[in-house]
């Protein structure tokens, strides 16, 4: 079986560049080529232009934040921390100094001589972060590595891994599977799936203009249709829905439905809407006013509006 | 589950007759090990110290004791090195047949002594070697590697792999990687293991009998012993000395792999 194949990437210095896809579609062995516990049967892997391809993971320089943390539980955090620049035999004034840092900078002072069993999660992943940080690498790998947090959590690290990410200056390559956490944080994101990237492009480029039906489908809700002959793609936020009386802005195309389904997410309120056509398609409102209304609008017939300029058309599978 | 108060009182009781039933034959010889008669009749006539410095004067003892000591770590040393590195074979590769090898490995441990025995006994015969210290420590070594390599291979099982991954990530290579993550976190149990398989060594008979040539080993000894009923009170110190010997790895042991009777289950109300 091939978990990655044709794959051809290039990452740019000093870039936080996402690897995003499902479970499956390749994005872990992809890293873990990178960080070299796996071997490709072919091509190449090169980092800052020298061929890398069959060093083993101790002679590269990169250094990976693992999904389980993986931090050794037989030494503080401190020790943790200190591994790598031990092993590189840097003296132990400068490791002192350089684990201090890395402490203040996942703000976790004072719990050097922990040991990881003591932490929480959160801990424990900012311990794993600093563990990989402090050894300035070349490149650093990060394999879901906030996929064991809950929401909250993961929401504050997302923003502060970017910081760091910025603070340091490391090319950040990171594996995910949440597409929110993607777009959020990342320079550029590939969208991968059964082994292949399906597109490479910035959070706005993947989600504004998908180059696949898998790309529009996988990230984000989109609803995909089919108008003579072309088929395109829809955001839900980019859909109105006009009540009775409510006109649309000239050049709008205009499609009648019934709406089937009304989901309230607190922010805003999701209708699936079964077009006259046959089509299922979800529109998304802001609550700006009461959402008191939103669930009368079970079961009633509506219009849905769009610009062409707010979809996007489809290259590949097209019949 | 909810138990009534009379319920309760007999379980206890119940299962302190248990623990008595158990344990008192055990006692009852540390008892006897005092006794100044060398017949056991009850009630004994008096208590003495005498039979522990007949006990440790006589030449027989201490030949045993000798011979059990060294084919006990002896054997222990040859289960540490073979036991660790079968279980990490078994661990790291995966190969056809790996079931069944692990299989043969534990395979000695539940055999019956007496066909190890015998079947070492006629290979040693065959092979014409004389039976001696060495023909004994091979014999318990075939055993004593199985505690050796289910403990470490258990150990093993339980150690998440990317700490491995996350050493050489940190630039470790193979012997630091050991030094550094593997050893220390596979230690605690390839000391249990090591107390386990001297305890099984110093209190075995059936393999023995079959390896040993003419000198015996502690329990050999005392199976001699009471067959002969001589000696009976200096029997009785040397099986209390025994069970000290074994029950105090096994203890530490158990404390070592975190496992079993530690553990406290709150009582159901």
């Amino acid at each position: 079986m091939v978990a990655v194949a044709g794959v051809d990437l290039v990452i740019e210095e000093g870039e936080f560049f996402t690897l995003l896809g499902p479970s499956g579609s390749g994005k872990t062995t992809l890293l873990r080529m990178i960080a070299g516990f796996e071997r490709p049967d072919a091509g190449r892997i090169e980092l800052r232009g020298r061929d890398v391809t069959s060093l083993p993971p101790h002679l590269r320089d990169t250094n990976t934040v693992f999904q389980d943390y993986a931090l050794f539980p037989h030494m503080s955090v401190g020790q943790n921390i200190g591994y790598g620049l031990r092993i590189k035999r840097i003296p132990a004034a400068e490791r002192r100094r350089r684990v201090e840092r890395a402490l203040r900078m996942v703000r976790l002072e004072g719990l050097d001589k922990r040991r990881p069993n003591q932490l929480s999660g959160g801990q424990r992943q900012r311990v794993a972060l600093a563990r990989a940080v402090v050894n300035e690498p070349e490149v650093l790998l990060l394999d879901e590595p906030l996929g064991a947090l809950d929401l909250k959590l993961r929401q504050e690290m997302q923003i502060e891994l970017k910081q760091i990410q910025k603070e340091v200056g490391i090319t950040f390559v990171y594996v995910t599977h949440d597409q929110e956490e993607a777009l959020t944080m990342s320079d550029r994101v590939a969208v991968m799936s059964n082994g292949k990237i399906e597109q490479i492009g910035s959070p706005v480029d993947v989600y504004e203009r998908p180059a696949s039906e898998f790309v529009a489908g996988f990230i984000g809700i989109s609803n995909v249709l089919l108008r003579d002959g072309v088929r395109f793609v829809v955001r839900p936020e980019k859909i109105r829905m006009l009540t009775e009386g409510e006109n649309p802005d000239p050049g709008m195309r205009v499609e009648p439905g019934t709406v089937e389904e009304v989901v309230y997410v607190g922010m805003s309120t999701r209708y699936v809407v079964r077009l006259d056509r046959g089509e299922q398609l979800v529109a998304v409102r802001q609550n700006m006013d009461a959402a008191s209304d939103a669930a009368s609008f079970q079961g009633r017939p509506v219009r849905l509006a769009w610009t062409t300029g707010h979809t996007y058309v489809l290259e590949s599978k097209e019949k | 589950m909810i138990a009534g108060f009379w319920t309760r009182v007999a379980l206890r009781a119940w299962a302190a007759l248990i623990l008595l039933f158990l344990f008192f034959p055990i006692l009852l010889i540390f008892f006897y090990a005092f006794n100044t008669s060398n017949i056991e009749s009850w009630p004994i006539p008096g208590l003495t110290t005498r039979w522990f410095g007949s006990t440790w004067n006589d030449p027989d003892v201490r030949a045993a004791l000798l011979l059990s000591v060294q084919a006990g770590l002896a054997a222990t040393a040859v289960a540490l090195v073979l036991g660790s590195c079968a279980a990490f074979a078994i661990h790291r590769a995966s190969f056809f047949g790996r079931d069944a090898v692990s299989l043969l490995f534990v395979l000695p441990l539940a055999l019956p002594g007496i066909i190890t025995g015998i079947a070492l006994n006629a290979f040693f015969s065959f092979g014409g070697v004389t039976l001696s210290i060495w023909t004994v420590i091979a014999g318990h070594a075939t055993f004593c590697m199985v505690v050796v390599y289910n403990n470490v291979l258990a150990r093993l099982r339980r150690t998440q792999g990317s700490l491995i991954e996350a050493a050489m990530d940190l630039g470790a290579n193979g012997f630091q990687v050991f030094r550094d993550v593997t050893l220390p976190l596979i230690s605690t149990a390839v000391v249990a293991g090591a107390m386990l398989a001297f305890a099984l060594s110093f209190d075995e008979v059936i393999v023995t009998t079959f390896t040993a040539g003419s000198q015996s080993t502690l329990p050999i000894w005392i199976f001699g012993q009471i067959r002969h009923g001589i000696l009976l009170p200096e029997v009785n110190v040397v099986v209390s000395f025994v069970i000290l010997v074994t029950i105090i790895p096994v203890v530490i042991a158990a404390r070592l792999t975190g496992g079993g009777g530690t553990a406290r289950v709150p009582a159901a109300r």
